[in-house]
């Protein structure tokens, strides 16, 4: 709108740059739960760490000046609430999608409990990398604004993707998710394991809440994650447990989700909170499109409880 | 928590067979199933007193504040049970489709469509008599609730999708549905701050119980309560679908018919929180906004597990857990409490209850034995 010269172009590239930007928080929470589920276990809490990742990195920022502190803490934060997850859910008879259903309640009403003060002061945020130095075009240099958050999350992709072939603590995990007995009788503890790719997950989960409430959006309220770490969760399930699926469709919900900013900033405004519910209505397209009735999704882990 | 340790290790190790105590031999079950919700509620409210401590509250004054802005005068206890009859009809969204081994959670998205058909239903009304208006709210209510959840069921059937996971995007893309109609094609040109729809009008709300300020929603709530239990414990039907969340494969096995069951559990959950969306519009708001996605249906999930799925438990639950919301003002007010603190007392009960699961058929002193 202020360069009239690109026009629509307009579109696209904000798409392309909201891809960049929006998935950031998908592709950390759909890792994170790549990890767990493929331990066997499924954390629907991930929502409720995404928040409270958010808002513990938006207050370590803002007391120690110092944004990458505030991604660790975030990290740390999530970490802990995946260790609550794997505690209760190693009690026996304990239904590992309930406890994830009252963890979301937990992290967000405590996120929103010990947030309240931070919401007026503005905490420093983390740096950009400037990839549009060659472009004069103000949209393409916003659009590749990128942030090392994401950099770091595209090279965690294929490492997962190597480690869960072809590492020790690779094929544990593995084990783990298709046959706890057999994990079991190679001397391995299963609840060792799945406790620590729990938190593994939530630390990866907290750490894309950093994301939210220090990059983009970049601060700190309660309406900040509306659902996005149960889309992630979700869209583990049709990136059939792969970590280097799960980077395209992050990019690919990013991209849905920023469709409704973009729409707006070249004017068109009907249609809005549609277009926001985007990703939503994707996830469960893709959904209905993948799964079927009749067998078991190819590369479930057959301990996971959510697809037995 | 301390007692219910002790209670389970003692547990351990006692494999006597059943001597005499007839008393707890029959009723055993039944006692453990409050026993052991109210151990967790008491455990929860202990580690939220020291929550709150820690922040430099005194928790005596928190347990006088929250009894006494939940059940302490008249007046709270009508704003108890104001809260309590939304909460009854979304616990049943949960609590129907459980007994099909389903979990279904997205009882907010039902109360929105079913906000959002009956004021449609009202508006397109306008000028008939209220009674009229007011049956065809609640059919819309229902009906569009019901499609709702039944569309998380049959994507559950036919195509495999799970219906955890498809229910809560559906709420969502309800929320999304919403905000979309009351700024655009239902807004009304008054509404400037707070985008809504125009108001269904004053006579077509359904108002009072006489004699106090509880709105009939109460009842509608208790009904469906009631109704439910009768289904599911006390028909045919019931057993059938008792038979089908036991095991899916002997209910075939007997020629039950599994999707019909699932689409019509479903849809019967889906329209208890469609009406409970009808009824916050007609007794609460008057008119459809965003106001409408209060938590109701989320509040819901939590009273349904803590009711451990059991239609008739779910209304002392609701009531309790009304009670709790209810206090939140007073807390707010008198502790300096920020509003949030009302979820996380409700998330600390959710850990508890489900941590609790563990403890069943292990008090020892409860297994009928000597």
């Amino acid at each position: 709108m202020a360069d009239g010269s690109i026009g629509l172009w307009t579109v696209p590239l904000a798409v392309l740059g909201g891809a960049i930007r929006v998935s950031t928080p998908f592709l950390f929470v759909s890792l994170g739960e790549c990890i767990t589920e493929r331990s066997g276990r499924i954390n629907l809490g991930l929502e409720g760490t995404l928040v409270m990742g958010a808002m513990s990195a938006y207050g370590i920022s803002y007391l120690t000046g110092s944004p990458w502190l505030g991604v660790l803490a975030a990290g740390i934060t999530g970490a802990l609430l995946g260790a609550l997850h794997a505690g209760i859910c190693s009690l026996p008879r304990v239904n590992d999608v309930a406890v994830g259903i009252a963890l979301m309640l937990f992290g967000t009403g405590l996120a929103f409990y010990l947030g309240k003060p931070l919401i007026e002061p503005t905490a420093p945020r983390l740096p950009a990398i400037d990839f549009g130095w060659w472009s004069d075009i103000p949209q393409v240099r916003a659009a590749l604004r990128i942030n090392v958050l994401f950099l770091i999350g595209v090279a965690l992709a294929p490492i997962l993707y190597w480690a869960f072939r072809t590492t020790r603590w690779g094929l544990l995990i593995r084990t783990a998710g298709e046959s706890s007995d057999a994990a079991r009788a190679m001397g391995h503890s299963v609840r060792l394991i799945r406790l620590r790719a729990t938190m593994v997950g939530g630390f990866l989960a907290g750490i894309g809440g950093s994301f939210l409430s220090l990059f983009y959006p970049g601060s700190w309220n309660e309406g900040l994650s509306s659902g996005q770490g149960i889309t992630a969760v979700a869209l583990v399930i049709f990136a059939r447990w792969d970590p280097l699926l799960c980077l395209w469709a992050s990019l690919a919900f990013g991209g849905a989700a920023a469709l409704g900013p973009a729409l707006q900033s070249v004017g068109v405004t009907s249609g809005y909170h549609l277009f926001n519910a985007a990703p939503y209505i994707l996830t469960l397209a893709i959904m209905i499109i993948t799964c079927s009735p009749k067998r078991t999704l190819t590369g479930a882990p057959a301990e996971l409880s959510i697809t037995r | 928590m301390t007692a219910e340790t002790a209670d389970s290790t003692e547990a351990v190790g006692t494999v006597a067979p059943a001597a005499d105590s007839g008393f707890l031999q029959r009723y055993g079950g039944t006692i453990e199933y409050v026993l052991i919700p109210g151990a967790a509620l008491v455990g929860a409210l202990a580690v939220f007193g020291i929550f709150v401590a820690m922040f430099g509250k005194n928790p005596l004054d928190l347990y006088f504040y929250m009894y006494y802005g939940a059940f302490g005068t008249w007046f709270s206890w009508q704003n108890t049970l104001t809260r309590a009859a939304p909460l009854i009809l979304t616990a049943l969204c949960t609590a129907l489709p459980a007994q099909l081994g389903m979990v279904i959670i997205g009882g907010e998205g039902a109360l929105l469509i079913g906000a959002l058909s009956a004021t449609s239903a009202a508006l397109a009304l306008q000028g008939m008599p209220p009674l009229v208006v007011q049956i065809t709210m609640v059919c819309a209510g229902v009906i569009g609730g019901g499609s709702w959840i039944m569309l998380s069921g049959a994507l559950r059937q036919y195509r495999g999708v799970n219906e955890t996971i498809s229910s809560l995007l559906l709420v969502y893309i309800a929320l999304a549905i919403l905000n979309h109609l009351v700024e655009g094609l239902m807004r009304d040109p008054a509404s400037l701050n707070k985008p809504s729809t125009r108001e269904i009008g004053a006579a077509n709300m359904i108002g009072s119980i006489p004699g106090t300020d509880v709105h009939w929603g109460l009842v509608f709530g208790l009904i469906a309560a009631i109704a439910s239990y009768i289904l599911i414990y006390h028909t045919v039907f019931g057993f059938a679908a008792r038979v089908a969340g036991g095991n899916i494969r002997a209910a075939k096995i007997v020629g039950l018919g599994v999707s019909k069951l699932i689409l019509t559990v479903c849809f019967l959950a889906g329209g208890a929180a469609g009406l409970a969306g009808m009824v916050e519009v007609a007794a609460v708001q008057g008119r459809t906004n965003a106001n409408l996605a209060a938590g109701y249906g989320f509040t819901g999930i939590l009273v349904a597990f803590l009711a451990r799925q059991n239609p008739l438990a779910i209304i002392p639950v609701a009531i309790l857990l009304g009670g709790i919301s209810a206090s939140g003002g007073l807390l707010q007010r008198r502790l300096g409490l920020p509003d949030a603190s009302v979820l996380v007392l409700q998330g600390i009960i959710f850990v508890f209850v489900l941590a609790s699961d563990a403890l069943y058929g292990r008090i020892g002193f409860l297994k009928g034995k000597s």
